[in-house]
């Protein structure tokens, strides 16, 4: 079946869902761009990796299932590996960029908990931040 | 109907994402620190991802998932190394 041969409901349902994926993605980058300080832009692009990944997947399941049919579902492996790895990236790096902060002595960020870093005193600031990721 | 109803739907989709990667280069060029331009180049990726699926979509090939699942892979990777470089200033210690 082409795309042309399509019935409408279902093509209005892949451009719905297409369209919010793509709004979202949007949505995000403008987040990126507009918002003011590190730790408040880390949160918009996750809109994009979030939603809009599963929403841009799901048209893409949908069309592909309709115009083959036959159920296809290989995206289905994308959306199971960016929903684990995108939590651990960005953990990675705020966790990086916490440290970086904590390094530099800026009064932005909190200092590490009174648990943590109990009982020593390192020489060596970057070790304590360092040690706990 | 349906396939007029889906081109421009698609297109109207790839001129967004463009739109976002665009947004996602200006702030990796802008900074204005190394961390904001790591989190603007894994959000780059995963958007070039999502362009690229709708590419796909417009072809109507399957061949496409392929390409995207290695943009995901490359760019989580891509993601870990540079979190590793602003966290210790080496990747490989």
């Amino acid at each position: 079946m082409t795309a042309a041969a399509l019935p409408l409901p279902i093509a209005a349902v892949i451009s719905a869902t297409l369209l919010c994926g793509a709004g979202f993605a949007l949505a995000g980058a403008v987040g990126a761009v507009r918002l003011r300080a590190f730790y408040q832009r880390v949160h918009a692009p996750t809109l994009g990796s979030s939603m809009g990944m599963f929403l841009i997947l799901t048209s893409s399941i949908l069309y592909f299932s309709v115009t083959r049919r036959e159920p296809v579902f290989h995206e289905i492996l994308i959306a199971i590996f960016l929903s684990l790895t995108t939590p651990i990236s960005l953990m990675l790096i705020v966790r990086a960029a916490l440290a970086r902060d904590r390094l530099e002595g800026s009064h932005d960020v909190p200092p590490l908990a009174s648990g943590q870093a109990a009982g020593r005193e390192p020489a060596n600031p970057r070790e304590a931040s360092g040690d706990e990721g | 109907m349906s396939g007029a109803l889906l081109n421009v739907s698609i297109l109207i989709a790839q001129l967004m994402l463009t739109t976002a990667m665009a947004l996602y280069l200006f702030r990796m060029l802008r900074g204005p620190r190394a961390q904001d331009r790591v989190i603007a180049l894994d959000a780059f990726y995963v958007t070039g991802m999502l362009l690229l699926i709708t590419l796909g979509m417009r072809t109507g090939s399957t061949l496409y998932f392929e390409a995207t699942a290695i943009i995901a892979l490359l760019g989580f990777a891509s993601s870990v190394a540079l979190g590793k470089f602003l966290m210790r200033g080496e990747v490989i210690e």
